[in-house]
């Protein structure tokens, strides 16, 4: 049986996984970048990159001093009985403390800072009830630089796909070299207002090797990444051909008079982890594997 | 090879420094933003004298996270935080207290640029989140001054050995690699509309 305390500890350890350690794909797409860079300036960049981040894995250290704030994605079975979201809760409290993580979390209009980055709907969890009987909880620890370079629009359609590459491509922009590049984008397109933005944020949690699913989303995610690595605003905005290291798309079905899409900005500290909790309790760290 | 810089800096290695070149601090590096900027400015201005003297120094655009043991401070995190909030009050500094160098992200606006060659100063570029690798250069924390400004508002007085990369972001001659790489994305920008089929 699976307690309220074992969720809780799982959390912690799945925070402190994913502050310290970068998922594989984005480890080797920042490789990559590093092997593909000429230029003195953007290979010294990605080359500190890969510095701190072996230094961060060395050490157990977040790899970033801006630690985010955490959005949680779970996913429980039919039968569940542990109260996952008030163990989700205490489990943010308790790595903000273990491992540590900065007090990020403030009320938005008083600006308030309760110290363990937990307060009205933060951590915020999205939930759903899945097929399997383990508990999966997804977190994403995300930092505010790259954040605040994001944006939405509602499209007319007629706009279509010119406005949507339109729009990512002034987004980045806009951006330029605030979000620490190479950054990664994720593009919702459709839904409705607050769903784009759902979407494009769900679609950095895909990992950056993998296209979608449907071939011709598949190829505009190709083109668009091609292009703005034309732009040259490189690792930390010096200049470079890496601007941007993934660019996932998700939709869903929208109105037929509406075209929302949204952006969502991620730095090259894209961090994301996953931990899946069966019912005998054992713990897999899909996002982690094969490190302790 | 990368160039190694001991603080003070002296005007003259600070003007042979080059844009885009690679360089590591030895020595002493004060952390400033936002409010050590307006503080020094307002008691330069009454003609009251700073606790640290600014002249030659490394100035570090960073709030960072620091642990007190017994009486000694530490670094915990001390990444780089966004340069361009500063634009506003860095050209005084540069003229009032004469630093070496600034370091930060993102660079500085064409006043600060103008005042860097005037003065003999250059901007480092740190990268952004690479915090444990900046935390790596910073060997000891001798003192803290300002602290009722906050702890990311304090004057942290970091002992510093071959702290970066940094890489020269502006120069003394009036150069910023930020105005040249925006000036190309412009041009580039033409490229990637083309091949995305947009006009
Ligand atoms: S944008 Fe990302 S890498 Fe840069 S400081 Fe923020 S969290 Fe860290």
């Amino acid at each position: 049986m699976v307690t309220e305390a074992d969720v809780q500890d799982a959390v912690v350890e799945l925070l402190r996984k994913t502050v310290v350690r970068l998922p594989a794909d984005v480890k080797v797409a920042l490789e990559a970048a590093y092997g593909a860079e000429v230029d003195e300036v953007p290979k010294m960049q990605l080359k500190a990159i890969l510095d701190n981040i072996a230094l961060a894995e060395e050490g157990v250290t977040p790899m970033c001093q801006d630690t985010g704030v955490t959005i949680f994605y779970i996913t429980l079975p039919r039968n569940a009985t542990v109260a996952v979201e008030k163990a989700i809760v205490e489990g943010v409290r308790r790595a903000t403390k273990e491992v540590p993580l900065r007090p990020n979390a403030v009320h938005p209009i008083t600006r308030k800072n309760p110290g363990d980055n937990v307060g009205d709907r933060m951590p915020y969890i999205n939930c759903r009830v899945g097929a399997e009987d383990h508990i999966e909880i997804t977190v994403m620890t995300k930092g505010a630089g790259s954040e605040n370079m994001s944006q939405m629009a509602m499209l007319t359609p007629s706009q279509g796909v010119k406005g949507i590459k339109e729009f990512v491509l002034n987004t980045v922009l806009r951006a330029g070299g605030n979000p620490c590049p190479p950054m990664v984008l994720g593009v919702g397109i459709g839904g409705s207002a607050d769903i784009s933005m759902k979407l494009a944020k769900e679609a950095l949690l895909r990992p950056l090797n993998k296209r979608h699913e449907d071939p011709a989303i598949a190829s505009l995610e190709q083109e668009l990444l091609e292009a703005l690595n034309l732009l040259g605003i490189g690792p930390m905005g010096l200049g470079g051909k890496t601007t941007a290291i993934g660019l996932n798309i998700e939709y869903a079905f929208c109105h037929t008079a509406s075209l929302p899409v949204a952006v969502n900005v991620q730095c090259w500290a894209a961090r994301r982890g996953t931990v899946r909790i069966h019912p005998d309790g054992r713990m897999e760290f899909p996002t982690h594997e094969g490190v302790s | 090879m990368a160039t190694r810089l001991k603080t003070p800096l002296s005007e003259e290695s600070v003007r042979s420094l080059k844009l885009g070149e690679t360089v590591y601090i030895d020595g002493v590096v004060l952390t400033g933003r936002d409010e050590v900027h307006i503080h020094a400015l307002e008691m330069f201005e009454k003609g009251e004298s700073t606790p640290v003297d600014f002249k030659g120094a490394a100035l570090f655009h960073c709030g960072p996270i620091m642990r007190k043991t017994g009486e000694q401070w530490e670094v915990v995190a001390a990444g780089p935080t966004t340069s361009s909030r500063m634009n506003s009050l860095e050209p005084s500094f540069i003229e009032k207290f004469r630093p070496g160098a600034v370091i930060g992200k993102g660079g500085m606006s064409q006043p600060t640029v103008d005042a860097m060659k005037e003065h003999g100063c250059v901007y480092l570029a740190i990268t952004g989140g690479a915090a444990v690798l900046a935390a790596k250069g910073i060997k000891s924390v001798s003192g803290v001054e300002w602290y009722e400004l906050g702890m990311p508002e304090a004057i942290w007085i970091m002992n510093a050995e071959n702290f970066g990369p940094l890489t020269v972001g502006i120069d003394t001659k009036g150069n910023s690699l930020y105005a040249a790489v925006g000036a190309k994305v412009k041009e580039n920008e033409k490229r990637a509309r083309s091949q995305l089929g947009l006009e």
